[in-house]
């Protein structure tokens, strides 16, 4: 489960060893609360998820908050229009730290077919994006491949000055990186 | 209606087609000659029996696919839908909505409020059609006849600026309240971005070269 | 008197000093507005609520639990759909249109390829089969429309069993689009001429399966709330709206047909057929929350009705055509459903790349630049789950779209939320904004 260390073996069985980031990262993972922030087509397929067949309940996370404060994971479900983005931003400044947003859906994460003068190009312009999920509407299996890739990446989440680290370093990176129509060579 | 030159909608880029000298024009469809057809002629009919001033008022009457439009002047507007609202034989009891159209070439008369109306009685439908000028943008409002019209009146005022007199609270519905500009005119830009890929950037939907 | 509480702060407006609360202590609070003489609590419900149906704010004033005044704000969701239609082709819109009301794409379809073909002039050339195929797909979407809204609505009031219910059998409709479509939702199937691509093999007794498993999975939902006490205290006798206030604001579907009204456009003015189908149109005449519920819950029977039936015709149209036979406007190849969705057949991919250079020539004609549509304006209207769905198209002789508009059910019908809950207690504002049951992609476009 990437928690231990390998050392267990040394020692007498009901130990475990690890780290306070792998432990705390492990933690988080299990039990993420997404807010339910359904805005269009997507929500629907969003709430199928957490219906019987698909049964997010799984992932121990079917427990869809209403209210922001108590949630850590927002699903941008769907297109965000120019009059839904301060609402957006204002309820996920709303959720306390230490919190991820998945942007579901192709509206969400690009804006989509609706290259427009009411959609916002990608929801990256209003609040940062963890995970961006393609699909116009994804099916719930991508959204569960989405949350557990995720999972994936809490569990293996930096704490306090390694964490102030990396998102320095992935900010420089950022900066330095070419823009996507200037780069060259083969599609990958 | 227009004139178009050539096929596409850009100039000036290098038209490959062959087609840049073509010139097209689509009619202006002009009033329809009785008979109708179907119940129009019976709708026709009994509005002029019940409004007298129906050959002031009704600008054209014009059947096209089956559909009957009348083409009213704005300012009796309100008289004609009343007629049609309340006349026993008429009865067009659900106003359906407002819908504008912008033809920024027909000089004068270029915003067009249409209104689709539904008779429940008589199992019918009609249409009407009013047009105002850009330059004063005013169609009186039919919220007093049809409740319906309401927010309908205030989405055609949000996207194509036509003021409804007489509303009772004509703002913004669908864009935020300090929004600029009327968005679904013709002369206001599609707002789309250029499309980044990896080594190109496609240009936004509407500044695309496109067959007409 | 402090305004400095972080969670209510004042300020002094022409109405007087009017409070923000955005959390904190109640008790606090109250203690304070205590002092002034008049008290007005006006209450922000949504835009992002998990009970208003989506993204719909609702602007309640209050008087302790009762509604004074209720209004709604939309446009959270306004997406400019009516204006980029008009950048693409006539073709090219049904992919816009299917996104509108997402809870019943087929209906935004169909109304919309019903006005295309009607300004093309070509409603009675749509081969038989493509009009059984598309009356199937729309009764199949009133039932998953209907799911969702049942669901939906019994989640908001409290009830989440029903909603997992409804999702069940919400999946198997889904099933069926997928196997025909490629697609869950928003499928752009129906085209101007016909439908995108003929059923798979085996599709209709595939059906036939799945209407069977509907009907007998119909009466666990049913039983769960019909009867129910708490949903009949929750539902009988709220959001009150007769006849009268209907037919003023406009109102059509479910809420129409719970004042006692049988109008319903499939048998008032057929289009697709429908006047070859026997099927009922349920009313009830209690014009209350339970009674629209109560239409919802009759109306699945007769779709599965109304399915047999498509299913009986389907297997007497075996091979037939399922689009225009005027190569000019129809999609030139057969697409065909891959194990990555929808696409064309690799039988079309091989005449147009190695075997036949006109026929790529017309398959690149008729699709960058589309089809040319006579002049002129019409407006088509279909019943939708939640009523009239009407389009209302103009042509200037171009390959693309002068002007579309859709009337939207969900639109219209949310201006009728100030006649139902004005004068009821909060919680009863919920159950009538779920008896509407309106899609903010419809209301919003």
């Amino acid at each position: 489960m990437g928690l231990t260390m390998g050392l267990e073996e040394k020692l007498p069985s009901g130990f475990a060893l690890t780290t306070v980031e792998k432990l705390a990262g492990y933690m988080r993972k299990n039990s993420l609360w997404p807010a339910t922030f359904g805005l269009a087509c997507c929500a629907i397929e969003m709430m199928a998820a957490g219906a019987g067949r698909y049964d997010l309940a799984r992932f121990g996370m079917e427990v869809f908050r209403a209210s922001p404060r108590q949630a850590d994971l927002m699903i941008v479900a769907g297109r965000v229009s120019n009059k839904m983005a301060p609402v957006l931003r204002q309820i996920y400044d709303q959720m306390a730290a230490p919190k991820w947003v998945i942007s579901m859906g192709a509206c969400a994460s690009s804006g989509g077919m609706f290259n427009n003068y009411a959609i916002v190009q990608g929801v990256d312009h209003v609040v940062p994006v963890d995970i961006y999920l393609p699909g116009c509407p994804p099916r719930p299996e991508m959204l569960m491949d989405a949350i557990l890739k995720l999972h994936e990446q809490i569990s293996n989440e930096k704490l306090g000055a390694n964490r102030q680290q990396v998102i320095r370093e992935v900010e420089a990176a950022a900066l330095a990186a070419k823009p996507t129509h200037q780069l060259n060579g083969l599609l990958r | 209606m227009s004139t178009e030159n050539g096929m596409f909608g850009v100039t000036g880029s290098g038209d490959t087609s062959g087609f840049s000298g073509l010139v097209r024009s689509a009619a202006s469809t002009g009033s329809s000659e009785r008979p109708y057809g179907g119940y129009f002629d019976d709708v026709a009919d009994d509005l002029e029996r019940a409004y007298p001033a129906f050959s002031d008022s009704i600008e054209r009457v014009v059947v096209d696919r089956g559909e009957l439009t009348l083409y009213v002047k704005r300012e009796k507007l309100v008289e004609v839908a009343l007629v049609l609202r309340d006349e026993p034989s008429l009865r067009f009891e659900i106003g359906l909505g407002v819908n504008g159209v912008h033809y920024p070439e027909e000089v004068g008369r270029e915003l067009h409020a249409v209104y689709p109306l539904l008779s429940m009685t008589h199992n019918r439908r009609i249409r009407l059609e009013v047009a105002a000028p850009e330059s004063d943008p005013h169609i009186p409002s039919l919220v007093e006849v049809w409740a319906s019209s309401n927010w309908h009146e205030r989405e055609t005022y949000d996207m194509f600026g036509i003021i409804f007199d007489g509303h009772p609270g004509l703002t913004r519905i669908l864009m935020p309240d300090d929004w600029p500009g009327h968005p679904q005119r013709k002369d206001y830009p599609l707002g789309g971005i250029p499309i980044e890929y990896k080594g190109a950037t496609v240009p936004a939907p509407s500044e695309r070269r496109a067959y007409r | 008197m402090s305004t400095t509480d972080a969670y209510a702060s004042s300020r002094e407006t022409t109405e007087g000093r009017v409070y923000a609360v955005t959390g904190g202590d109640w008790d606090s609070l109250v203690t304070e507005i205590g002092a002034t003489k008049e008290e007005r609590v006006v209450v922000n419900m949504g835009p992002q609520h998990p009970s208003t149906h989506g993204v719909l704010r609702l602007i309640l004033e209050l008087e302790g639990e009762t509604v004074t005044e209720a209004r709604s704000g939309i446009g959270y969701l306004h997406t400019g759909i009516e204006k980029n239609a008009e950048y693409r082709t006539w073709t090219q819109g049904v992919t816009f249109v299917t996104r509108m009301d997402y809870l019943a794409p087929l209906f935004n379809e169909a109304a919309y390829c019903l006005g295309v073909e009607k300004l093309l002039g070509i409603t009675d050339d749509v081969p038989e089969k493509a009009s059984v195929i598309r009356v199937m797909m729309m009764e199949f979407n009133r039932i998953s429309s209907h799911m969702v809204a049942l669901g939906t609505g019994a989640l908001e009031l409290g009830a989440l069993s029903p909603m997992i219910f409804a999702f069940r059998e919400r999946e198997l409709v889904l099933d069926i689009f997928e196997m025909i479509s490629g697609l869950r939702m928003n499928m752009a199937y129906i085209r101007p001429g016909g439908v995108a691509q003929d059923l798979p093999a085996n599709a209709v007794s595939k059906i036939r399966e799945t209407v069977k498993e509907l009907r007998h999975n119909f009466k666990d939902n049913a039983k769960m709330l019909i009867g129910n006490s708490i949903w009949m205290k929750r539902t009988q006798g709220i959001g009150y709206l007769d006849l009268a206030g209907c037919v003023t604001l406009g109102i059509t579907g479910p809420v129409l047909r719970s004042t006692g009204m049988p109008w319903d456009l499939r048998k008032t003015q057929p289009y697709s057929g429908y006047e070859n189908y026997d099927f009922d149109v349920v009313t009830t005449d209690t014009c209350d929350v339970y009674g629209r519920f109560l239409i919802r819950m009759l109306e699945l029977e007769e779709s599965l009705r109304i399915i047999e039936q498509a299913c009986d015709k389907l297997d007497a149209l075996e091979g037939a055509p399922v689009m225009v036979a005027d190569k000019k406007i129809a999609w030139p190849s057969q697409l065909s459903v891959g194990a990555d969705g929808m696409g064309n057949s690799l039988n079309h991919i091989r005449e147009i790349m190695g075997e036949s250079m006109e026929s790529l020539i017309h398959h690149f004609k008729l699709v960058t630049e589309g089809f040319r549509v006579p002049a002129g304006q019409v407006y088509t209207a279909v019943e939708s789950p939640r009523g009239e769905t009407g389009v209302h198209l103009v042509s200037d002789g171009g390959t693309r779209p002068y002007r579309l508009h859709f009337r939207e059910p969900s639109f219209n019908n949310l201006q009728s939320l100030s006649a139902m809950c004005e004068g009821s207690f909060i919680a009863d504002v919920v159950a009538a904004v779920a008896s509407i049951d309106p899609v903010m992609g419809g209301v919003d476009r």
